[in-house]
């Protein structure tokens, strides 16, 4: 392979603020670190903060996948692919379960990620208080002096408003007892997989130009009410349509012809192992 | 009143200057000084050693010219602003034996949320617009550590109810009141945690006469049943002879008169006092 860029696309020294950076952010778990966000070959909002922590850990050994919202095919996770490809030669793959660097965008894979593998999510917004207090002066003190009644006065104007807590993805969660932190906009059914997690997970965002980080087996707690307790969204007595499977999290599609509404694995790869697992104990049989 | 009884707040020199100060301005009889302005380097004094007292159940009226400090002391009180030297008391905090002024910044919300309300002016500045009035009322009540919507909701309608905002539009938010409206609003959420102070800044002016009778009224009324101490600012003598026990005159920067707020206006002592008193119309 004739590339005429550095391995990993970046300069070392690139490479190396970024990684002093996470370890910073893997110390004060939830913390939002400010770091150098370059300038990218794609352009800000599509993923530079997730792909610069990919890019500034990623070894020749190292197999990654990408995924955009539960999706190995989209184009932006081809795209993302292709140019850590392109520049690394590392080898990709679509098996949650053989991978070492998760890079994801609004999805925790349904497969459960172990403590050799990396978990890098792509944030729009890092600031969870952001629609409460428009300046970064002032939400960098509330941190810093663990004042939330904010993230917890927008859930309560949801249940006002809508009669319970209504935030589609991105639902703040409380790290480690001390910062409240946007998990990114998984949606609610991902933010348990966050509590405890075997994986390291690392979220990065190069427009805002944040890192921050879950430490492997740390304490994640969704923000919630006493009478109002957090839940996850439900699928109950609902399945996909092709492989089965019922406790994951599920896409809503029209059929098309018939005009019925039809469920469907939102993680591809998930669905399609299933099923070929399926297929195989089949032909055994 | 016996002599025994506790004040809920006293304050102590407290100073507030905007600005480095320099020689000249720091002697006692300088003449570089243009009222509270130093001409040298600039530096405002806006408060200049003020001590007073609020005993419980009190309202303690400030008046004053614009610019003489009224503001920036109540702005200090509720740490809006940091002072530049002074002590300040609360008896319901450690006894009253920290100095406030030197607590830490989360030390300062937890008074803040616990122990004070304060009115602004300026709704703007005591309300979040595009929130629900309920939810401005939640705010302090999550802030003070309550996670039970059911009963903030309850405690929110309550207050609005106290303040005569119809029930039905507790879900609005206060961009689409009426400055009155807003008032009360702001009157609420200052009360939601039964703070045994309450810091009124100007909190009838710019609102037309029968909405400001409305809204002493409610203050009155509200101040009788759950016998709040009251600190009330404003450079209307009207409102201050209605609501106000005890009355301090500030004038750049420094208390130059204080007593019962019937002896002041009756028999005022200082020079611009009496003027002050002769131009009520």
């Amino acid at each position: 392979m004739n590339i005429a860029y550095n391995f990993a696309f970046f300069d070392e020294g690139s490479k190396r603020e970024i990684r002093r950076k996470t370890l910073k952010a893997i110390a004060i778990p939830g913390y939002q670190v400010p770091f150098a966000s370059r300038e990218m070959p794609i352009g800000r909002g599509w993923g530079t903060g997730g792909l610069q922590l990919t890019l500034s850990l990623i070894g020749r050994e190292d197999v990654l996948k990408v995924i955009d919202q539960g999706s190995d095919e989209s184009v932006n996770a081809v795209n993302i692919k292709k140019l850590v490809c392109d520049t690394t030669g590392v080898e990709i793959t679509d098996h949650t379960s053989n991978a070492t660097i998760i890079q994801s965008r609004h999805r925790i894979p349904e497969v459960p990620l172990r403590n050799n593998q990396i978990l890098v999510l792509q944030v729009p917004i890092p600031e969870p208080l952001r629609f409460y207090e428009p300046s970064e002066y002032e939400t960098k003190k509330l941190h810093g002096e663990k004042e939330y009644s904010g993230a917890w006065l927008m859930l309560f104007e949801q249940i006002m408003k809508y009669g319970s807590m209504t935030t589609g993805a991105d639902h703040p969660v409380m790290v480690h007892d001390r910062y409240v932190m946007a998990p990114s906009p998984i949606p609610r059914f991902d933010n348990p997989k966050m509590n405890e997690s075997e994986a390291l997970i690392l979220l990065g965002a190069g427009r805002e130009k944040k890192v921050y980080a879950v430490p492997p087996y740390t304490k994640v707690v969704s923000l919630d009410f006493d009478d109002y307790p957090f839940q996850r969204e439900t699928f109950a007595g609902k399945c996909c349509r092709l492989c089965g499977a019922s406790d994951v999290f599920l896409d809503e599609l029209i059929d098309e012809e018939s005009k019925e509404t039809v469920y469907q694995c939102n993680d591809t790869s998930y669905c399609l192992e299933k099923l070929n697992e399926d297929a195989a104990l089949e032909v055994r049989v | 009143m016996n002599g025994l009884e506790e004040p809920v707040l006293s304050v102590r020199n407290l100073n507030k200057q905007f600005g480095p100060g320099c020689p000249y301005c720091q002697q006692t009889q300088s003449t570089k000084m243009i009222k509270n302005y130093c001409q040298v380097c600039g530096t405002v004094y806006a408060c200049k050693d003020v001590s007073f007292e609020v005993y419980p159940g009190e309202v303690l009226g400030i008046v004053g010219e614009s610019g003489s400090g009224k503001s920036t002391l109540m702005q200090c009180l509720y740490f809006d602003q940091d002072v530049t030297r002074g002590e300040a008391y609360i008896s319901t905090y450690q006894n009253g034996e920290r100095n406030l002024f030197q607590e830490s910044a989360q030390a300062k919300r937890y008074i803040r949320n616990h122990m004070m309300g304060k009115v602004y002016q300026n709704p703007m500045l005591g309300l979040r617009m595009n929130f629900s009035s309920i939810g401005n009322i939640a705010e302090k009540l999550i802030a003070a550590g309550n996670r039970q919507v059911g009963m903030m909701e309850e405690r929110g309608t309550e207050l609005l109810n106290k303040v005569n905002i119809p029930v039905h539009r507790r879900k609005e938010a206060p961009k689409n009141f009426s400055g009155g409206m807003q008032q009360r609003v702001q009157i609420a959420k200052a009360l939601s945690n039964h703070p045994p102070l309450l810091l009124l800044d100007e909190v009838t002016t710019g609102l037309d006469l029968s909405v400001q009778a409305s809204v002493l009224d409610l203050i009155k009324s509200l101040q009788r049943e759950l016998g709040i101490s009251i600190v009330l600012v404003s450079h209307d003598l009207g409102v201050i002879r209605m609501l106000a026990d005890r009355t301090l005159v500030m004038l750049e920067g420094k208390v130059i008169e204080q007593g019962l707020t019937d002896q002041i206006l009756e028999d005022p002592q200082a020079k611009y006092t009496q003027q002050l008193v002769h131009s009520l119309l």
